[in-house]
């Protein structure tokens, strides 16, 4: 939000001493080219309604850019188009269309390389290689923009929303789709994901490493091919995001590696195949989440410790928890499991017997994923009965002691 | 009417119809007796197609019986224990089988019906009835399509005296329509008055299969049980059996 | 044929067992999804009694009502009817009373509290798991020779597709670890009707979890349009291959 006012501000003063440079094809100047050699520092350039094919352009002026009426900037499927270097740059209404794909370079609708105070918004973007290209910037807003991917293979296609080496950065309210990872950071740091939905991406819909103190709100990540991975950063903030539907052979809800020092916190995760995969993360405090309908809510690799998992509502899971060696190393308590059959005498809430969240047929499909296919046989029913009447038999010792009777108020 | 040809049947090891040839003719009411187990109602159950028989062959009307189901309609028959569905009612079982056998009102024979007092009780289901009444029903309805041949398996064991009476009267009535009946019986007297024919079956073997008169005439008896009981003896029968058959004569007479 | 089927499931219908069976399914159901705050472990519960108490029910109704009908069977059979025709009618009958049970006692909850695919699996599970297992009840008891062990080979049958076969998939696919297995196992689970019933309740619940590794392979064959028609192909000739195979052996079999 200081970034923003900063960035105002100083268009606001900016303005009064600024020229107005009207561009389309009926005015005197018709390429938006002579529009960007003419301006100076603080005008204003607006680009009326008309299709523009002018190759790739570059701001390096402190210059706002506003579309009216959609105009559109289209590359022919050859050329970047915009390019953006330097400072206090605004982009706003513009429709970029057809960017070219290059395996050499990452072609970009709209790129930004060493920039400070750039505001990007309210354009869209359709059919390019990667979306918006941001590096080596810092202290900028992308927001309000729809970026749509042509959904082509995982190698010729780029990225929606592209970060590397960035700091301070807002990125908010963008709709992401079709590309290879909706939202792709590395080194980024000091900023804050909000509200952005990142669908149908092919890969991820969001993507991140080394990129440290940054929080993720209320955004959704849906229907992705791979879901939602993250990596080798520490001080992540994740709340009230969603991530639902992300389904396939090694699709996550969130796959986390090598994450500490966390939070994740209110989030739902809806009919993910596994909804929080975790391996070398330590200390993530993962509470009052919902997880519902997924294949497995939580995989926990042994290679994890001191997570604690509490107040989080499990419904209707295949598999609460799994994990491929110990889980004594991390702490689960006060969740709300839907399978847990015990009672609560004292009436206080909490049951009184222990929840072994990790099944015996949990273990086995991990040991012979084939066995999945008796899943809710009786046999696998009758094992689980067994292995409640007789908690010794249970492989993994891993219990919540304090479990909800009823679900946690979220 | 019915010609049997070298039937031979064995059930595993037991040999219940060994090697039986006979004839029936319309007119003849035959009566086939014979210890328990003795083949009586394996011989019933193949001309009823239900038993199938190793070897031999069976002919109705010259037809023979093969998997063809159509010649059963000129047949009825009354089961020796007849249980019926238990919430079918009455009334029921016997639209059921004139539905099957598609018989119009007018040509069904409902002599039994009435006399049994059957259409009172059409509205109770079967479970209801008393063992006697079922016999009632199984009688009334192997007569009730009129069928050419009658085969009825013990059709006086579970009646009381009067509606055995009933029923013999109605056998006697179809005897004179020159219809062709075959009755399985333990109790001799009830058959004096009605055979024309004895089948005596042994261990699945047809020990003899002669005319009455034709016994009488050979033993100077005119009792059929003695006369039977002649024949066994001369020929070196158990007659046990045959005292018992006394015996249980002698008991209803105490009636 | 209907003729006859009509008075069966009519009997049926009346029958205590089959009320109490009706009674029992919508009351489980109904408290179930009223018990539950979501419906899909409402759902859980009601899919074991799909997989475990239908069949069970099925196949030990359908045997006992087989001899128990056994003298209104032999009666059928000294009508002019085949037994092709006597047995199917029979198998319309039983099948159609336990299907319309099923359809009141789970099917209308259902329909009330889940009206989605996941319901509608289960319902489609149910009814081929009454018709099948109302199939192979015709099959043990037309070939076993007594009542007691006629139910005796119907709950051994019963325990081997409810619980033992999935044993030994499991046994296998611990053995044999080494070796690519998918397929086998998807020919496998289509042996045994509960499995094959359940993968397509599963498709639907667990749908997240079968997108996981191995897992995709059944989705992609089962979740499919073709799996979708193999399924209920497999699941017809788990109903019309025992029923056949009843229908030989009824036909040669010694009433």
């Amino acid at each position: 939000m200081k970034n923003l006012l900063t960035i105002l501000f100083l268009f606001v003063t900016g303005n009064v001493f600024a020229n107005k440079i009207v561009v389309g094809k009926d005015k005197a100047i018709s390429t938006l080219r002579q529009g960007i050699n003419k301006a100076q520092d603080g005008d204003t350039i607006l680009l009326n309604k008309g299709i523009y094919k002018e190759g790739t352009l570059v701001i390096d002026k402190a210059v706002y850019l506003i579309g009216i009426d959609h105009p559109v900037l289209d590359g022919e499927n050859k050329n970047e188009i915009l390019t953006l270097t330097g400072k206090n740059i605004v982009i706003r209404g513009i429709h970029f269309a057809n960017a070219g794909y290059s395996a050499m370079n990452d072609y970009a609708a709209l790129k930004i390389i060493d920039a400070t105070n750039i505001l990007i918004e309210n354009n869209s973007i359709v059919n390019t290689s990667f979306g918006i290209h941001l590096a080596n910037t810092i202290n900028s807003v992308v927001r309000n923009n729809t970026i749509k991917g042509n959904n082509k293979s995982e190698h010729s296609s780029g990225n929606g929303i592209h970060l590397w080496k960035c700091s301070n950065m807002q990125i908010e309210n963008n709709l992401i789709e079709g590309h290879r990872d909706g939202i792709y950071f590395e080194f980024v740091t000091q900023s804050s994901i909000q509200k952005n939905l990142s669908e149908n991406n092919i890969r991820y819909g969001l993507h991140f490493m080394f990129s440290h103190d940054n929080s993720y709100l209320a955004n959704t990540f849906r229907n992705n091919g791979a879901g939602v991975a993250v990596m080798y950063t520490k001080n992540v903030r994740m709340e009230n995001n969603v991530f639902e539907k992300n389904w396939g052979p090694s699709a996550y809800g969130i796959l986390l590696k090598d994450i500490s020092n966390s939070y994740i916190k209110n989030n739902k995760f809806i009919q993910n195949t596994v909804a929080i995969h975790m391996e070398g993360s330590s200390r993530i405090e993962i509470e009052q989440n919902i997880f519902k309908e997924n294949g497995w809510a939580i995989k926990v690799q042994a290679s994890c410790d001191d997570n604690k998992f509490f107040q989080n509502n499990f419904f209707g899971n295949s598999f609460d928890v799994a994990t491929n060696g110990s889980l004594v190393l991390n702490k689960f308590y006060k969740n709300y499991w839907d399978k847990y059959e015990g009672y609560d005498r004292n009436r206080d809430g909490v049951g009184d017997v222990p929840y072994h969240p990790v099944s015996m047929y949990s273990m086995i499909v991990e040991q012979n994923p084939n066995s999945l296919i008796l899943l809710r046989s009786f046999m696998v029913s009758l094992l689980d009965k067994a292995e409640k009447a007789i908690p010794s038999l249970a492989s993994e010792n891993l219990t919540d002691d304090k479990p909800m009777i009823k679900p946690n108020k979220l | 009417m019915i010609r049997i040809e070298h039937i031979n049947k064995k059930f595993k090891k037991l040999t219940a119809l060994k090697d039986i040839t006979a004839q029936f003719e319309k007119g003849q009411v035959i009566s086939l007796i014979g210890p328990n187990g003795s083949g009586k109602t394996t011989l019933i159950k193949a001309i009823l197609g239900m038993v199938k028989a190793d070897s031999g062959q069976i002919f109705f009307s010259d037809e023979l019986i093969n998997g063809d189901p159509s010649y059963r309609s000129q047949i009825g028959y009354m089961p020796q224990i007849g249980r019926y569905p238990d919430n079918m009612k009455v009334g029921q079982l016997f639209r059921m089988l004139r539905n099957i056998r598609n018989v119009t009102a007018d040509n069904l024979d409902k002599e039994l019906i009435n006399k049994f007092g059957l259409k009172e009780i059409f509205e109770k289901p079967m479970r209801t009835l008393s063992g006697g009444t079922r016999q009632k029903v199984s009688a009334a309805l192997a007569f009730l399509f009129d069928p050419d041949v009658l085969i009825l398996d013990e059709p006086t064991a579970g009646l009381d005296p009067l509606s055995s009476e009933i029923l013999k009267e109605k056998i006697l009535k179809e005897k004179n329509k020159n219809k062709l009946i075959l009755i399985t019986s333990h109790i001799l007297s009830d058959l004096d008055e009605l055979t024309t024919h004895i089948m005596y079956l042994q261990e699945g073997s047809m020990e003899f299969f002669k005319a009455i008169e034709q016994l009488r005439e050979e033993t100077g008896e005119l009792k059929l049980g003695k006369a039977i009981a002649r024949i066994m003896k001369g020929e070196k029968f158990n007659s046990a059996w045959i005292d018992r058959m006394f015996e249980i004569k002698n008991e209803k007479r105490i009636y | 044929m209907l003729k006859l089927s009509k008075y069966v499931l009519y009997d049926i219908v009346r029958s205590k067992v089959i009320l109490a069976y009706t009674a029992f399914l919508f009351l489980v159901s109904f408290s179930l999804f009223n018990m539950e705050e979501n419906s899909s472990k409402a759902i859980l519960s009601l899919l074991n009694i799909i997989l475990i108490v239908v069949p069970l029910i099925s196949m030990i109704f359908t045997t006992i009502h087989y001899y128990n009908s056994y003298e209104f069977i032999e009666l059928m059979l000294s009508q002019p009817m085949s037994r092709r025709k006597i047995l199917l009618s029979e198998y319309a009958g039983v099948g159609l009373s336990l299907l319309s049970s099923f359809l009141i006692g789970v099917g209308v909850p259902v329909l009330f509290f889940s009206p989605d695919s996941i319901g509608f699996s289960l319902l489609f599970t149910g009814c081929s798991l009454t018709l099948v297992f109302t199939s192979l009840a015709f099959l043990t008891s037309v070939m076993a020779r007594d009542k007691a062990r006629g139910i005796g080979f119907a709950l051994l049958l019963w325990f081997y597709f409810a619980l033992i076969y999935d044993g030994l998939i499991l046994l296998i696919l611990f053995n044999f670890s080494d070796y690519p297995l998918e397929k086998i196992t998807l020919v496998l689970s289509a042996l045994n009707p509960i499995d094959l019933g359940r993968i397509s309740i599963m498709l639907k619940m667990d749908v997240s979890a079968l997108m996981g590794y191995t897992g995709a392979l059944y989705k992609d064959f089962f979740g499919s349009g073709a799996g979708t028609l193999f399924t209920a192909g497999i699941m017809l000739l788990w109903i019309v291959i025992p029923l056949w195979l009843a229908l030989r052996v009824f036909k040669r079999k010694d009433l």
